[in-house]
């Protein structure tokens, strides 16, 4: 590998580094920052989409200058986290809508039926 | 026969690939064991799962990808703006209704989960009939641009791969 390649992977890897930590904060901020409980949900799904993603594509090239190879271990996290943070952040929204914690005024679903959350009570499976 | 073994061909590929991603070197032993997991693992949830996916266009799946990646960047940098630089009062959060065109569980997943990954917009429940989606915006002064962005942008995308 030449020294300018070299230097140029070393760029990215600082960059992702620098770039990751940075949104993971921010997201942490906004957490602190925002009121209301609906609002700090919007947080988490900041710092799994580019703080983590951009400290793992450092970590997946990392290795090059010391003339290893890309590792791609680190894409099967992104992967599992672009999977299952939807679904987290699904299970705490329709939490807070049904404990009546969510924002109010929840708008009408325009299709003749309640929302699934709010419907009537199904029996245990 | 094929299709009672494979129940769910594009589950066992995705199987394949993150077997070799997750032992991470290209071995004939872990292409054995890959195989052996994708067609345990279909077969012992096919319960859970009885619809074979219909995907009518995989390549375009790729392209849909690319997309979802780039919003996720570009949405990342307006919610930062958001909560570093929008005084707390001003944040003007609202919900949305998005009325949904597709009809496939699996397209409906994953737009539900594009519209949570890509920040800003958090989808929160679905009407009962499952015709509607309710989403939270972050911070939506025009909430109706919003709703015709994922409608136009990820919907209509969508129903081109599934339908």
């Amino acid at each position: 590998m030449t020294p300018l390649l070299q230097t140029a992977v070393e760029l990215i890897v600082a960059a992702g580094l620098v770039g990751g930590g940075f949104f993971a904060l921010v997201g942490s901020w906004g957490l602190i920052r925002l009121p209301r409980p609906m609002q700090r949900l919007h947080a988490p799904t900041k710092a799994t989409t580019i703080g983590v993603g951009a400290a793992l594509l450092a970590s997946s090239i990392g290795d090059l200058p010391q003339g290893g190879t890309i590792s791609i271990q680190e894409w099967l996290i992104t992967l599992f986290l672009l999977l299952t943070a939807p679904i987290s952040a699904l299970f705490l929204a329709k939490t807070l809508i049904l404990r009546g914690e969510a924002d109010p005024d929840i708008p009408d679903s325009g299709t003749g039926q309640p929302w699934a959350t709010l419907g009537q009570e199904r029996p245990d499976p | 026969m094929l299709k009672r073994l494979f129940p769910h061909p594009y589950l066992s590929l995705t199987l394949i690939a993150l077997w070799f991603m997750l032992v991470n070197q290209w071995k004939l032993g872990s292409l054995v064991m890959a195989i052996i997991l994708a067609t345990i693992l279909p077969l012992m949830t096919s319960a859970w799962w009885p619809d074979r996916a219909r995907v009518r266009h995989p390549l375009r799946l790729l392209g849909y990808t690319a997309l979802v990646f780039w919003d996720i960047i570009v949405a990342n940098f307006q919610v930062a703006y958001v909560i570093l630089f929008i005084p707390r009062d001003k944040v003007q959060s609202r919900w949305l209704t998005v009325p949904l065109d597709l009809k496939s569980p699996e397209a409906i997943s994953l737009l539900a989960g594009t519209i949570t990954m890509t920040p800003g917009t958090l989808s929160s429940d679905m009407s009962a009939c499952g015709r509607a989606l309710l989403v939270h915006a972050l911070h939506a002064p025009d909430p109706d641009s919003v709703r015709d962005q994922i409608k136009s942008r990820y919907e209509a995308r969508l129903k081109r791969i599934f339908e």
